[in-house]
């Protein structure tokens, strides 16, 4: 005879009532903020092909996977509302505890969805591959970019200009970015134009990226870096072609060379509150960097 | 002389680390203060800290567990506050250099020093119990390890009073890890103390691997081991197999550190890349080591609870060793923006949902578990019920972030942050919790406060939707994780509503320590004098509580799968007809003075100080050789001290 | 074998096979519990392994395998590490009859060729960052001197471990515990040589081409 008590818990009405609306409260939290975070930037607000194409797999794999999930979390405090002890109508049936029939359901169905993601896994990760070049009719312009501590560096290669803490790039036009670090590794991300990829010193990533509309997309860091790592901001100045024109002529006309010595001096630890721009760079300054032969050493970083 | 050590190590101009460092030296003084006025030094020694029991052993690990949660959330709170406030130009109250540090130890002290020792504190505590038998295979090994770990988690804390602590996240990638970014003492700290610990995480798996295969009571065949049991395994193969992988990788940066080498250097043809995959070949094995034991004490608490079998036994089995080995199959997910090609990324994407399968297969049977049961709403079953609801959410975050374009922006977020939060929270904490009140009653004769331990739960699972929901949605928002200020004033709400949701498990926890003090002081209206307080189901249940040194006067007969519940429904039990005397190993002194050379070698290597590193690393090895030397003596419990024990226990259990 | 073959023991022979057959006795607990401990270290080595193999091209322009390894001096050791395990194997089986001249000698010759072994591993250490080509050289050179290190060093420790057991038997006589140990220091030592067959290969021998 078993030795345990049954006589109902002292709470189990306040479990009950309380448990039912905390279903409520949970679904009011997640409602929100699903919500809410639908009227800001960022993921769910892309602003070019591969964050859209991205964007729709996140909705398509969590909708896929609430069909599943849902039901369970409300089975799960059906069950346990029921099936407590004090409640007489429910069944006890204490020795019932196989059925090949549920096992075969059990694992299909856990099989079923993961087979379906895998399959939106499998050509998602090929499609978007960072390094999938964009099919585009326009020309693509090429970007190189380097995370120094604590500021980024963006180099036109073809333009022969550069820019610190500011990416200016014409709409519609495909972005093949090459990317490198002259420090610790970094993270190079612009949630409303897709993936991010890491930034390696001594390595070159590739990132291919295409910005639809005109408009200013924050962009960071998100890999943590060093003590100056949050202040590793950056803007996209998304613009039409015309205005990049534009804004190359300036850049040419204005401010200084990007040439040795004003890299060691951006090169210094610090993070740039200002936007910067060079109207000529070094054509090898990238090939160096990644070399890493630049002659500084991979490690300004001042004395505690 | 002193190495790199100097009065410039004690954070004089920090005046929230030199508050900090006071608090744990006057707690530390107090608490050894207390023990020398009521003359407790003795019976610590004689009982517990020479102690080879595995109870004892056992419970002590959860006693770490508990201490370092108390820092670990206190690092938490103050993340959560200085994100609260520094928005837009403001810089809140901890600067980066602080800040750093902070969240760096937070993630090393919760999963190293609080959800490991929890983990392995109940399994010491536990299995052997419910295998039947009287230890763990190796008993002096096991205090070894847990000497060890205490030694880690020591030398953590003592870099809050002297130097600093790691600022690198609580994985160090290099090359921010390497001597030409972090030329302090932090790293290394972080380093030696993971070392130690590692050392006796990886004994004590070693250990539970040889007492789980090989030591169970006669009839107990592998299928008819209780689940609890199973995951234990399962957990302590993957310790086996991964953390060598975390020695030789902390090796390695060791080396790159003090010699000079290259293995992950910027210079010298060093590669990032290699200390990322090592170091995720054995962290993903690791969260699969935590969560384990947990999905076992889930199993152990809603079948009791339900008053049923748990069901599909072999389902469960089935699907522990399947999670065990395909856990080594998916470290790649943790860096799917490192630029390996789709190929790769695809492939390590859907080997990590293919985890998916066999956790909701478990998930599935803990459901049909309570379908027509006869629920008791105790307090373990409270952590039950809101693990299987929230971990299901972790879980489909998890599936989500494992589709590598959905990564690709989601990586490194909050978004990434809550998930593991929630997988960890909701299925780790909540399991230990389950754990510590169920097994409470058995360890220590009592048991705990109904209405604090419910009260502890609904702090815990409200603070933690709060907490964690409006992270989800910043990820999503773009908002990355380890920034120490930030510029969007939109974020602002969602970091405060967080903060409040910190500070609700922060009445949790205190719900907690409410609870241990108030069910201590009204214990004997709680004693639990039949063994089984709650209508158990397996061996466990079938002793005293606390159970004797010896566990088992004779061991029980195994006869079907819940063994203890077979045994109640066969009839009353009946006194053996005779004993044997048994032979129980005497206390050794070999894990805590090992532990305390271990301390000062870790020490002396982190500030360099050359002699007392190889004087500290001499001693703990002659200290090895001397008690290898002596022959441990047994000493013997006689027939007769067995045959009284017995009576007066049954005679508790059963009064007429 | 069904229950009613036998004779009504219990446990009876499929539960035992089955994994009922009770606690097993110390001799195999604790050999056992050391072939798990033996697997992990080799887990340990693998990373290391595969360390050397991501790295064993990054000489940052120094010197490589061709230019630095001896394969005659390698194979030496390879013989010294063998024939020490051998005699390992001899002085088990010696302490077994309770032959202890023969036990004695056994592990007097398996000491002195395990100490050569390191002796000229040391020496090639020494060699080698004498010319330059020490472990901070290059990643390929870290990688090198750690796996190879990591194998000499569990020699080295091994050798501690065998001249203490050896005492210990000398001063208290071929006791149980004593023997269990013993056991598990021969699986360790056979294992080193594992290891060392897999370093000879993939080190020496790979690398020298």
């Amino acid at each position: 005879m078993p030795t345990g008590e049954h006589r109902p818990p002292p709470h189990g009405r306040f479990q009950n009532c309380t448990r039912l609306s905390r279903s409520r409260i949970f679904a009011a939290l997640v409602a929100a903020c699903l919500v809410a975070s639908c009227s800001g930037a960022g993921v769910l607000d892309p602003q070019g092909p591969v964050a859209s194409a991205e964007r729709l797999i996140l909705l398509n794999a969590t909708a896929i996977m609430l069909v599943v999930v849902l039901p369970v979390i409300v089975l799960t405090l059906a069950f346990a509302w029921w099936y407590r002890a004090s409640n007489a109508r429910a069944a006890y049936r204490p020795d019932w505890s196989y059925s090949g029939r549920i096992e075969f359901v059990v694992w299909s169905i856990p099989t079923m969805v993961v087979i379906l993601l895998a399959g939106v896994a499998w050509t998602g990760s090929h499609d978007l591959d960072p390094a999938h070049k964009l099919q585009s009719d326009v020309r693509p312009i090429r970007i190189e970019v380097v995370s120094l501590d604590w500021k980024w560096l963006f180099i036109y290669p073809d333009e022969q200009v550069a820019a610190v803490n500011q990416l200016v790039v014409p709409t519609g036009t495909p972005i093949e970015f090459m990317l490198t670090s002259a420090t610790v590794m970094n993270s190079f991300f612009v949630p409303q134009l897709g993936s991010q990829i890491y930034t390696m010193p001594g390595m070159t990533t590739r990132l291919n990226l295409l910005a639809e509309r005109p408009g200013d997309y924050p962009g960071f860091s998100s890999n943590f870096s060093g003590d100056g790592f949050s202040d590793m901001r950056f803007l996209v100045h998304a613009v039409p072609a015309s205005e990049f024109q534009s804004w190359l002529a300036r850049t040419r006309d204005e401010g200084s060379a990007l040439d040795a010595a004003a890299y060691s001096q951006l090169a210094r630890v610090g993070s740039n509150a200002q936007i910067q721009t060079y109207s000529s760079v070094d054509p090898n300054l990238f090939e160096r960097i990644v070399q890493q032969s630049t002659g500084l050493a991979t490690s300004p970083h001042k004395e505690d | 002389m002193l190495g790199k050590l100097s009065w410039a190590a004690i954070p004089f101009d920090e005046p929230i680390q030199m508050a900090a460092s006071l608090m744990i030296i006057v707690g530390v003084l107090a608490v050894l203060s207390l023990i020398t006025w009521k003359g407790w030094w003795t019976y610590l020694w004689r009982e517990w800290l020479t102690s080879v029991d595995h109870k004892r052993i056992g419970i002590m690990y959860v006693l770490l567990a508990l201490v370092m949660l108390l820092r670990g959330f206190t690092d938490a709170i103050m993340m959560r506050s200085q994100q609260a406030i520094a928005a837009g130009g403001a810089q809140g109250y901890l600067p980066p250099e602080h800040y750093d540090q902070i969240f760096s130890a937070h993630g090393t002290i919760m999963i190293f020093f609080m959800a490991m020792p929890f983990i392995v504190g109940l399994m010491n505590f536990v299995v052997p119990l419910q295998l039947g038998v009287r230890d763990v295979a190796f008993p002096v090994l096991n205090a070894i390890s847990f000497w060890l770990t205490a030694s880690g988690a020591l030398l953590v804390n003592m870099s809050l009073v002297v130097g600093e602590f790691a600022r690198t996240g609580w994985l160090a990638y290099p090359p921010l890890s390497e001597l030409p970014f972090s030329p302090g003492v932090g790293v290394d700290y972080y380093l030696w103390a993971l070392q130690i610990s590692g050392i006796g995480t990886l004994l004590a798996g070693i250990n539970m691997v040889t007492t789980i295969l090989k030591l169970r009571a006669p009839g107990m065949t592998y299928m008819r081991m209780p689940v609890f049991g199973w995951t234990a395994l399962a957990s302590s193969m993957l310790i086996v197999a991964a953390f060598p992988i975390l020695t030789a990788t902390f090796g390695m940066l060791l080396l790159d550190r003090y010699a000079g080498m290259h293995f992950f250097t910027n210079d010298g043809g060093g590669n990032l890349m290699m200390y990322i995959n090592l170091i995720w070949a054995w962290g993903h094995p690791e969260v699969y080591i935590l969560i384990l034991p947990a999905f076992g004490i889930f199993s152990e608490v809603i079948a009791t609870f339900s008053g049923k079998a748990l069901f599909g036994y072999r389902s469960m089995v089935l699907a522990t060793l399947a999670i065990c080995v395909l856990s080594f199959m998916v470290w790649l997910h943790h860096f799917f923006t490192m630029g390996a090609g789709a190929d790769v990324n695809a492939v390590f994407g859907i080997m990590s949902m293919i985890i998916a399968v066999p956790t909701g297969v478990k998930l599935f049977n803990w459901l049909f578990t309570l379908y027509r049961g006869r629920i008791r709403f105790e307090v373990p079953v409270l952590w039950a019920i809101g693990f299987m609801v929230t971990f299901v959410i972790g879980g489909l975050t998890g599936v989500l972030m494992a589709v590598p374009p959905v990564d690709f922006v989601l990586h490194n977020s909050l978004f990434l942050v809550a998930h593991f939060h929630n997988v960890i929270i909701g299925g780790v904490v909540f399991g230990v919790m389950a754990g510590y009140n169920y097994w409470f009653p058995k360890a220590f004769g009592f048991t705990l406060d109904k209405r604090l331990g419910a009260v502890s739960f609904w702090c815990w699972l409200i603070g933690f939707y709060l907490a964690f929901m409006p992270l989800y949605a910043l990820g999503l928002l773009g908002m990355t994780r380890r920034m120490q200020h930030y510029a969007d004033m939109s974020w602002q709400p969602y970091l405060i509503v967080a903060a409040v949701g910190a500070v609700v498990i922060l009445g949790g926890i205190a719900a907690t320590i409410a609870q241990l003090v108030v069910s201590i002081r009204t214990r004997e209206s709680r004693r639990d004098p039949t063994g089984d307080p709650w209508s158990g189901r397996t061996l466990e249940w079938s002793t005293t509580s606390p159970p004797p040194a010896y566990n088992f006067a004779v061991l029980p007969r195994v006869e079907s799968l819940d063994a203890f519940w077979g045994m109640k429904q066969r009839g009353p039990v009946v006194p053996a007809e005779r004993y044997e005397s048994i032979k129980m190993p005497m206390n050794s002194a070999n894990g805590f003075v090992t532990a305390f050379f271990a301390v000062v070698t870790g020490f002396a290597l982190i500030w360099h100080i050359w002699w007392m590193a190889i004087l500290g690393l001499a001693c703990a090895g002659l200290t090895l050789l001397a008690f290898g030397w002596i022959e441990r003596g047994d000493h013997e419990v006689s027939d007769e001290q067995l045959a009284n024990a017995e009576r007066a226990r049954l005679r508790r259990m059963d009064p007429a | 074998m069904s229950a009613q073959a036998d004779t009504g023991a219990w446990p009876n022979a499929t539960m035992i096979a089955r994994g009922g057959g009770g606690p097993e006795p110390v001799e195999i607990v604790v050999a056992y519990g050391f072939w798990i401990f033996l697997l992990s270290d080799i887990i340990m080595f693998s990373a290391l392994f595969a360390t050397y193999a991501v790295l064993s091209g990054e000489t940052a322009g120094g010197p490589s395998g061709r230019d630095l390894f001896d394969l005659r001096n390698a194979a030496i050791e390879t013989l010294c590490l063998l024939f020490s395990s051998y005699a390992c194997g001899l002085g088990v089986l010696a302490v077994r009859r309770r032959r202890m001249d023969g036990f004695y000698l056994s592990f007097a010759l398996a000491f002195a060729l395990g100490a050569t072994f390191v002796a000229l591993e040391v020496a090639e250490f020494a060699g080698m960052i004498a010319r330059g080509a020490g472990p901070s050289r290059s990643a390929f050179l870290s990688a090198y001197f750690s796996l190879v290190g990591l194998h000499g060093a569990h020699v080295t420790a091994g050798l501690l471990w065998l001249a203490f057991t050896v005492a210990q038997i000398a001063v208290k006589g071929p006791r149980d515990f004593v023997l269990r140990r013993l056991h598990c220091f021969s699986l360790f030592w056979h294992a080193l040589d594992i290891i060392w067959v897999a370093l000879l290969t993939l080190v020496y021998l790979m690398g020298a081409r």
